[in-house]
């Protein structure tokens, strides 16, 4: 009698197959939207054209009145307030410039700088037109060239950064998005990583300044900004870095503003998420190889055992 | 009393007094198998080694998990994700085998369908494999609430929600069930008893009685033969193995049982490590909220079908028809007029049957996850009358079928 096993064996893979197909990647292609990278290149945002000097940048900082609102640690500019007081003032705790140059794109700090609403794509939501400012003020220039001033700027912020290769995915992180989003499962709050507190009155007091940040950044904001720590599974990578790179592509309207990070930062706050939210990769790697070459020898043996034992029977 | 004698072997103390050695012919090497049998036959092997996994890795699990809507979520995947050491390797065991069980299982009932193993004696192999099937859907949608993720939670919500009737609306019925208002701490406490004691004892019970009604029917065979196992195990004892049409469960078939098993987990464990994913909706891993709905609402992938085929109609009539697909594959022995009991290619009508329900299901499957709108819902209505139709039909093709 002919052996119709590898015909059945084909006919179920097939059947399992295409049902698979159906359920999964074409369902999920109907359901989603895909957006194609635009690879960070700001594309929208003018060409830098002048050759910053980080010494006029630095005068330029000062006096541009920057830190009234942005600390810049490493200059030995401490915030003006705290957190908490920052965020009832501005909606949101302003960043500190310290590592700006090394997070943020060029092209896009030149344009913040300038025009803050239009480099963070939230034009929807502030238009000067109808006297809705962004909080952050727009430099106007000292009287010089502008462009050239902007320039001196980025190139100020640049030259106090630390190297972009010496970025970890915790300072892209934290930087890029922390201000807005938590991930409890990195103990990480909107003011910054909950310690371990000794007394429970501490650990209160902390927390009530976050709840108390929370409150302003949800006025600001519209909704508080979901918790990251499991948005590696619930998203994929591919879907968090379109995001990053331009919130409206995925949510039009959204309140999230464009972060103008580089593509290296972007793939360190993705690491940083994949920390969070799969922290066993690295483990599960080593492990899934072993079991799968166990496996394999298991079903080597069991054919053997079978061919033993059928011998008798044919 | 019995008669003891002195034990000459740790083996001869036992069967005094536990008859292992009656035990051993009954359930292993005495239990005759027909030899014209295929891989597909191993599937019932399969799905004991997939159900001792699931058992396993869930013991593992319940060691961690916490049933309370505050902390289940983050018992599962910061807990048992992050600090548990392996934790990460139970869940994704777990959340593999319980879609992987589910695909072992249609295939097992498709083997079934095709071979007429349904009919001529079996008739309880196959009730009690239905009545498996229902428990197993009851573990599954209650082992899936218990994450608390978004998905679960308006799951939950949906299938509650068909408790209440359509428009008998009998809502005391469905705050019964969830114990509250909406799904709360009540309901995940008692899907939580009935995922981790209640419906397990079921299944394992049902195992017994599935296995049970072999026994005396034999299985059936590729062919359809009727075999006559007596002459046929006594030629074999005889040592005329090769003659014979019929072969022990153990080792001779189990040699082979293990080869499928061996190759089922290659498939199987490499889902685990480098394609986990599928299994488990992305949705899932946001919190459950229960003031934002997920865009698309839909059951995981098993369930599909008969989720399409209560959709595309109005609610009255669609629980009416997802009642019908419930029930109906049990009266299958009983629907099926026909006396043969071999393969579909053989049998008329039947084999242009068996093909067209395997295809609506899987169009089914597929339309019931797509958004319902425009083509898909018309697929889907299509597909949902065609399902129905083909049952309707079932006996009229059968009693025409000529004896074989």
């Amino acid at each position: 009698m002919k052996n119709k096993e590898p015909l059945i064996l084909a006919v179920v893979v097939f059947f399992s197959l295409v049902t698979y197909y159906l359920v999964e990647p074409y369902a999920h292609h109907v359901m989603h939207k895909h957006v194609e990278s635009e690879n960070f290149a700001y594309a929208d945002l003018p060409a830098i054209t002048k050759t910053g000097n980080a010494a006029n940048g630095k005068e330029l900082v000062m006096n541009a009145g920057c830190a009234g609102c942005h600390s810049i640690e490493k200059a030995g500019m401490p915030a003006p307030m705290d957190a908490v007081m920052a965020a009832q003032s501005y909606g949101v705790n302003p960043p500190d410039l310290s590592d700006a140059g090394a997070i943020y794109d060029a092209k896009f700090l030149a344009d913040l700088i300038k025009n803050p609403a239009h480099a963070l794509k939230v034009e929807h939501k502030y238009d000067a037109a109808q006297g809705k400012m962004h909080p952050m003020v727009p430099f106007y220039g000292m009287g010089g060239d502008m462009d050239q001033e902007v320039a001196d700027m980025v190139a100020y912020l640049q030259s106090i950064a630390i190297s972009p290769a010496d970025v970890t995915p915790k300072i892209a992180f934290e930087n890029a998005c922390g201000r807005c989003h938590s991930v409890s499962y990195e103990k990480w709050t909107q003011v910054g990583s909950k310690p371990a507190f000794k007394h429970k009155k501490d650990e209160l007091a902390f927390d009530i300044k976050v709840l108390e940040y929370q409150d302003s950044l949800k006025a600001y904001m519209g909704k508080l900004p979901p918790d990251l720590s499991m948005y590696i599974r619930s998203r994929n990578e591919q879907f968090i870095s379109t995001l990053i790179e331009n919130p409206q592509n995925h949510l039009a309207g959204t309140a999230m503003p464009r972060v103008g990070v580089t593509a290296d930062t972007a793939d360190k706050v993705i690491e940083y998420m994949k920390d969070a939210g799969d922290t066993k990769r690295h483990e599960r790697e080593s492990v899934g190889m072993n079991v799968m070459i166990y496996i394999v020898i298991f079903a080597i043996f069991a054919l053997l055992w079978k061919k033993q034992v059928w011998r008798d029977l044919h | 009393m019995a008669h003891f004698t002195k034990a000459t072997s740790v083996k001869d103390w036992l069967n005094q007094r536990l008859a292992i050695e009656k035990v051993e012919k009954v359930m292993a090497s005495e239990y005759w198998i027909p030899k014209n049998i295929n891989f597909l036959w191993a599937m019932g092997m399969v799905l004991v080694i997939t159900f001792v996994l699931l058992l396993v890795s869930g013991i593992f699990l319940l060691m961690y998990y916490q049933p309370s809507v505050g902390m289940a979520f983050d018992s599962v995947n910061y807990t048992i994700m992050r600090e548990v050491g392996f934790g990460w390797l139970w869940r994704h065991v777990h959340g593999v085998a319980a879609s992987v069980v589910f695909l072992i299982i249609y295939i097992h009932m498709f083997t079934g369908i095709y071979y007429g193993s349904y009919k001529k004696g079996r008739e309880m192999i196959w009730i009690s494999g239905m009545l498996l099937f229902i428990a197993f859907s009851t573990e599954a949608f209650s082992g899936y609430m218990l994450p608390w993720g978004q998905m679960s939670y308006w799951a939950g919500m949906v299938i509650t929600n068909l408790f209440s009737g359509g428009s008998l609306h009998a809502d005391g019925l469905v705050e019964w069930i969830r114990g509250d208002y909406v799904p709360a701490q009540a309901f995940l406490t008692r899907f939580f008893m009935l995922h981790v004691l209640l419906v397990p004892i079921a299944i394992m019970g049902l195992i017994g009685l599935h296995f049970a009604a072999l026994r005396i029917p034999h299985v059936n065979n590729q062919d359809g033969d009727e075999i006559d196992f007596e002459a046929e195990s006594k030629k074999y004892l005889d040592g005329d193995k090769a003659g014979s049409k019929v072969m022990r469960f153990a080792n001779d078939f189990m040699s082979k049982d293990m080869m499928v098993v061996g190759v089922y987990l290659v498939f199987f464990f490499y889902l685990v490590f480098y394609n986990y994913g599928f299994a488990m909706d992305p949705v899932n891993f946001d919190p459950a909220d229960g003031l934002k709905t997920p865009a698309h609402i839909y059951p995981e992938w098993y369930f599909l079908w008969s989720y399409e085929i209560l959709r595309p109609f109005n609610i009255d009539l669609g629980l009416a028809l997802f009642g019908f697909a419930q029930v109906i594959f049990v009266f299958l022995p009983f629907l099926d007029r026909s006396p043969n009991s071999v393969p579909a290619s053989r049998r008329g009508a039947f084999k242009y049957w068996f093909w067209g329900m395997l295809i609506v299901m899987i169009v089914l499957t597929a339309m019931g996850k797509l958004p319902p709108e425009g083509m898909f819902s018309t697929i889907g209505l299509v597909a949902a009358i065609i399902f129905i139709a083909m049952w309707i039909a079932l006996p009229i093709i059968t009693s025409l079928e000529k004896k074989l």
